[in-house]
């Protein structure tokens, strides 16, 4: 057992998945290789991961079923490079039987969550928010292309087992304050490297309350404390998640042990959690909306892999019901995925958006990476994405404030960040 | 080999934005390397230089695209205080050198320097100075000299036994 590792047997959620999966004790320190149950790529990934797999001359992929190919990063193609980029990756999917996702399928972390994520799964994702699917304590990482190609190749990759931060929320969140302030509010606390190469392990109380949809948003911006993967516990929110995806017989229940050793722990009050916005240019820039109030801002953007699943859209709903977006601004709406609009449809959510007067985008990242949408010289932007680096929305010379959907829709209807409680 | 100096959280979007990520062509890629927060850098950067930074270089987005872009535009090696995790494997992917080294504030940029990667010594000769690092381990070494991860792969083949179809 290495030292950095758990005592008496007792183990973090990573150690559990991963010794489970390998049929074998290991802790953290240990270097593994791990069988990879699904591996996936888009359209800003997947072309370089191709040619590096043809350099390392290999043509099939080491199992059809195991891969997903989506376009989501510019979706539909702004232009004669991207279309050809999409109409190469369609030719390589089809070639080999892949599972490949169209203009409009949505984002590849919803995909994939929808149709594949379960409990103790390995799945690895040529992106960085791959950790989304920790949400319902699958092991899941990004990498780069290359890495990736060797997946797609050999169906193996190498990791080092984490160390383990556990986040621990206690208590109840109050009402519209959601998992991205509680996220906002660690991030503020830990900084933009406060976990780097860690698995952060979110557990208590509040994160019990949790629904898949809200831990989702915890899993994926794990990546913006520098963090391996980010893990919630499985129970019954997971049985119910995979049962509305009638996946219900991939469940298994899974929570770290009691005594396991954690190399750090935050606690974390919920009742002391606030709305949050992080503030142009770092996602660690962050201050309560109290703060911000009053901020002029031009465009809201609700969505991204982050916050764009139904219940948030049901959030957004709930508050720009009868009411209207302010004269100033624009507001946009993107599904992250093709079964979250139809549903949003079927539930009448499309109808309130538009009537607020919303623009709904096609499922896919938009806004949130900037190559189908920009902003203009010295605008702002609220956004409920998870990355507001400078140029992050398709100029530099543009600021992006990240906040929860509940600040965002009630922003939108004032023209200026506003407290949603207010 | 020539210093430029960047602070800390240095990300991708910022090493390469995402509108530039339609090719893979290393050449390509380097016109517009921190294009957008030091313009110069593209047409200024020679073949050897270095990059010399605080912590967390590389966070952000997984896009191999950062690298693939520092190594066209020439830069030998990046010293950073601390490096996000997939730009780290990355870089190393792509036979980039990195070390971990905290002297962004003892060196200023355009400083001369030299680097010898085993013994782990950084020469600052503009600074007549001297800063030690620990070397990679001898795998990771080994990996970069070979080029990346790809001329490993084909070369080796312990990594044709990783192979696992369909179970």
């Amino acid at each position: 057992m290495s030292s950095e590792g758990s005592g008496d047997g007792e183990k973090t959620l990573v150690e559990k998945i991963l010794s489970e999966r390998l049929h074998r004790d290991v802790n953290a320190g240990d270097i593994v290789i791990l069988p990879v149950d699904l591996v996936f790529a888009h359209d800003g990934t997947m072309p370089m991961a191709i040619e590096q797999m043809e350099k390392m001359n290999r043509r099939d992929v080491f199992d059809a079923s195991k891969v997903v190919a989506v376009c989501d990063h510019a979706v539909p193609p702004p232009s004669e490079r991207v279309a050809n980029i999409h109409a190469m990756m369609r030719r390589f999917a089809y070639d080999r039987s892949i599972a490949f996702h169209e203009n409009g399928d949505g984002i590849c972390h919803q995909i994939v969550l929808e149709r594949f994520s379960a409990p103790f799964k390995i799945i690895i994702g040529a992106d960085s928010h791959s950790t989304t699917h920790g949400a319902v304590a699958a092991f899941a990482t990004g990498m780069g292309s290359t890495d990736v190609a060797a997946i797609l190749a050999f169906g193996r990759t190498w990791v080092k087992v984490p160390e383990s931060m556990k986040v621990n929320v206690s208590g109840c969140l109050n009402e519209f304050v959601s998992s991205k302030d509680v996220f906002l509010h660690l991030i503020g606390e830990i900084g933009e490297d406060g976990a780097t190469y860690m698995s952060v392990e979110f557990v208590g109380s509040a994160i019990d309350a949790m629904n898949v949809s809200e831990r989702a948003t915890l899993s994926n911006m794990a990546v913006e404390v520098g963090a391996k993967c980010g893990l919630c516990i499985s129970d019954e929110h997971t049985l119910n998640f995979l049962r509305e995806q009638r996946r219900a017989h991939e469940f298994r229940p899974v929570e770290p042990d009691k005594n396991a050793h954690y190399a750090d722990e935050i606690e974390i009050e919920a009742e002391n959690v606030e709305p949050m916005v992080a503030c142009p240019h770092r996602v660690s820039n962050v201050k309560s909306v109290s703060e911000c109030e009053g901020t002029e801002i031009d465009v809201v953007c609700i969505g991204s892999c982050t916050n764009g699943r139904i219940d948030d859209l049901r959030k957004a709903a709930r508050i720009l019901k009868g009411k209207c977006v302010a004269r100033n601004v624009r507001l946009l709406v993107c599904p992250a995925s093709r079964r979250v609009l139809n549903q949003a449809i079927s539930e009448g959510l499309i109808d309130i958006f538009i009537n607020a007067g919303a623009s709904i985008l096609t499922p896919s990242c938009s806004f949130c990476i900037g190559r189908t949408f920009a902003l203009a010289d010295g605008e702002v932007a609220l956004s409920t994405q998870n990355r507001n680096f400078k140029g992050r929305m398709g100029n530099n010379n543009a600021s992006i404030y990240l906040s929860s959907v509940e600040t965002a829709a009630a922003s939108a209807i004032n023209g200026k960040i506003t407290d949603p409680r207010s | 080999m020539r210093v430029w100096k960047f602070g800390d959280d240095v990300d991708t979007d910022q090493i390469i934005p995402a509108e530039f990520l339609t090719t893979a062509d290393p050449e390509e890629l380097a016109k517009h390397a921190f294009a957008k927060v030091r313009p110069e850098f593209p047409s200024a950067v020679r073949r050897g230089d270095v990059i010399v930074a605080g912590r967390n270089f590389g966070c952000g987005s997984s896009r191999e695209h950062a690298p693939r872009a520092l190594k066209g535009a020439g830069i030998s090696c990046v010293i950073a205080s601390s490096f996000a995790r997939i730009f780290f494997r990355n870089a190393i992917n792509t036979g980039l050198r990195l070390i971990e080294a905290d002297i962004s504030d003892k060196v200023s940029d355009g400083d001369e320097i030299e680097i010898d990667y085993r013994k782990g010594i950084i020469k600052n000769i503009t600074k007549k100075e001297e800063y030690v690092f620990r070397p990679l381990p001898e795998f990771m070494e080994n990996l970069i000299e070979m080029g990346g991860l790809v001329p490993y792969v084909k070369k080796r083949k312990q990594m044709k036994e990783m192979t696992v179809r369909g179970s």
